[in-house]
This record gives C-alpha cells, sequence and structure tokens, in this order.
C-alpha cells in the first residue's frame, strides 16, 4: 500500500518562502504505523527533513505537529486515523517556524514561565518529611498535572496566535490553575494577581480548540473557567 | 485603584460581568420585542405608540440601548485588538466604531423622548 504525504519545508536559510512537498511511503498491506514512523521512514529517504522527537510515546510532548488540520502528536497519531486520505503534515500553528516541523516555542514557554509553575508554600516550618494531602485534597489535580507541555493547545487557540505576548494561552493555565488547586500552595493571592488582567485569563472566550486537540485528555477550558471564576469571586 | 467603564485600560473581570450582564439584557429585550410581534396580528402606530409610551418600557429600552452600547465597546475592543495591530490605526476604528455605538443610543433617547 502506498501512503501519500504532503509536509511542509522551510529552511529559512536556504528558502525564501515556505512550500509543501509531496513524499510516498510504501506500507505493507494491513500494517498500521504512527505518524512519527512515518516521519522517521521518509527521513532516511530525505534527510533534510526536520522534526523534533525524543520518547516516541506521547511523554515527552517533543513531536506536536499539525497533522491534516489538527494538531496532535505524531508519535502517537496512527496513520489509520486519516484513512486513505493523503497525510498533510504541518508545523505547529500560529508559532514561528525554526525549520521544517520544528517551531520556535520561546512565547509558550515565556507565557508558562509568568505563572511560576512550583509550589509556593510559605510556610516557615515546612513538615521534616513531606506536605500531606488528604485522597480529596490530591483529587483536586486530577486532570491538571498530567500535561506535558506540547504545546498542541496553545497553538490550536486563535486568541494565543493573535496575542502570544499577553495570553498565557491554555497550556499555561492550566498550570496555573494545578497550583492554585494545590492545597499546599500558599500562593492563591499573589498568583490571582499576576493573572487579573484584560488578556492573561480573559482573552479565552473559550472555543474549546484546546481541549479537542489536548493528547492526553485534557480539559484547559474547564481549568480556565475555574480561574475565572477564582478572579470574580476575588473582585465581587 | 478605580477601574470602570469609562476607563481607557480595560478590566478583564469587569469586562468578563459587562459583556455577558448586557447580553442578558438584550437578550431579554429581543425576546420581549418577538413576543411583541407575534402576539400583535396588527402593529398599528397606536399600538407601537403606547408599546414605547410607559416609563417601564422606556426604561427597558434606554437599558438595551446602553447595553448595546457598552457590549459594542467591549466586544469590538477584543476583536480589534485580536486583529488591528497598529495602536493609531485602532485607536481611530475604535474611535469610530465607538461613536456609531453612542449615536445609537442618542437616537433612541430622542425617539423614546419624542414619544
Amino acid at each position: 500500500m502506498q501512503l501519500s504525504f504532503s509536509v511542509y519545508r522551510y529552511n529559512p536559510d536556504v528558502d525564501n518562502a515556505p512550500r509543501m512537498q509531496d513524499y510516498t511511503l510504501e506500507v505493507e498491506e494491513g500494517q498500521d504505523m504512527m505518524v512519527l514512523d512515518a516521519l522517521i521512514a521518509l527521513k532516511e529517504k530525505d534527510p533534510t527533513l526536520s522534526f523534533r522527537r525524543s520518547c516516541r510515546e506521547g511523554v515527552c510532548g517533543s513531536d506536536g505537529m499539525n497533522m491534516n488540520g489538527k494538531n496532535g502528536l505524531a508519535c502517537i497519531t496512527p496513520l489509520s486515523t486519516f484513512g486513505n486520505k493523503k497525510i498533510i503534515v504541518r508545523p505547529l500553528p500560529g508559532m514561528p517556524v525554526v525549520r521544517d516541523l520544528v517551531v520556535d516555542l520561546t512565547q509558550f514557554y515565556t507565557q508558562y514561565e509568568k505563572i511560576k509553575p512550583f509550589l509556593i508554600n510559605d510556610n516557615n516550618q515546612p513538615p521534616a518529611r513531606e506536605f500531606l494531602q488528604s485522597p480529596e485534597e490530591r483529587e483536586k489535580l486530577d486532570g491538571l498535572y498530567e500535561c506535558i507541555l506540547c504545546a498542541c493547545c496553545s497553538s490550536s487557540c486563535p486568541s494565543f496566535w493573535w496575542n502570544p505576548d499577553k495570553f498565557i494561552g491554555p497550556a499555561g493555565l492550566l498550570h496555573a490553575y494545578r497550583f492554585l488547586a494545590d492545597t499546599r500552595d500558599t500562593a492563591t493571592e499573589e498568583r490571582l494577581s499576576d493573572l487579573d488582567d484584560a488578556f492573561s485569563v480573559f482573552r479565552c472566550h473559550g472555543i474549546m480548540n484546546c481541549v479537542s486537540v489536548c493528547p492526553k485528555g485534557l480539559n484547559p477550558t474547564k481549568a480556565i473557567g475555574h480561574i475565572k471564576s477564582l478572579l470574580l469571586q476575588r473582585a465581587v | 485603584m478605580l477601574t470602570n467603564q469609562a476607563s481607557f485600560k480595560r478590566d478583564g473581570v469587569q469586562d468578563f460581568v459587562t459583556v455577558r450582564a448586557t447580553a442578558i439584557i438584550m437578550t431579554a429585550f429581543t425576546f420581549y420585542m418577538l413576543w411583541f410581534f407575534l402576539s400583535t396580528p396588527t402593529v398599528t402606530y397606536e399600538i407601537w405608540h403606547d408599546l414605547f409610551s410607559s416609563l417601564a418600557m422606556k426604561v427597558f429600552t434606554f437599558a438595551a440601548l446602553l447595553s448595546i452600547m457598552m457590549h459594542i465597546r467591549i466586544g469590538f475592543w477584543q476583536v480589534l485588538t485580536d486583529y488591528v495591530k497598529a495602536p493609531g490605526i485602532r485607536a481611530v476604528v475604535q474611535f469610530f466604531i465607538n461613536l456609531v455605538a453612542f449615536s445609537y443610543v442618542a437616537v433612541g433617547l430622542f425617539v423614546l423622548w419624542g414619544l
């Protein structure tokens, strides 16, 4: 079986403009493989093709890309998802392209850094071994801590495309709520103050592209809704 | 810190609440007018005049007009900050859009007072 690919190619050192390059790949009848495996096979034929990958099992979040119009991780997206259609692979939208499918994630990480993605506890007498939580308190972190920062969500969000310097983005806000919901964290007021402006949180209009593309099945829109509620309760 | 709808710097929480509150008023007004047209077989000038003559309807209409103006102000600020990156052009476009929104309120008021 022959599969057709159309892959975004752009090397700023050589190319004046990006272009789509067609490839074909022979796959045994009835055999399935992940998009990443196919890209690796294509790279063997054309070593100039560039993309990021590491764990190849949906844990590291390196190979986020846009496949047939939807962001996802190439390593856990089977080719069979697309049937017999041509597979169009592009870099994550809205991000500056470094080369081919490799994007510059500086703005994404800058926003992530803003939310202080670490536990803040001003308790002067920390427990000797660890901060204990009840199972109910721990349960609040489920659906939040699993984010692997692949950027599939933020790069599918129009608000992040237009305001990547001001809007934290779904990934960052999911992490922000992860710490707001953490009973061991004592910086709730400080965290909310940092988010209390017209852009950081409120640029989310709840279109839920982030939920649709998250390869881990998380719900950033719900987390953002919780942050909005906290900001609202704080204001009234 | 004083933040209000007249300030140039937008306040996220206030805008969030205002957009929803004004949407409720506009929806209520729309449904009320829809109900009026559906429940009135023939809309004559007298019936129309009577509808808007009551103080309650004048207040309701004024609230709906103000809601439109505030909704436009916030909504277009959000849309323009997304799509118009040049601050000068954005300021001019915003000025004219807000002027049009205000004109709706002003004309609406003259109509209401004229009744």
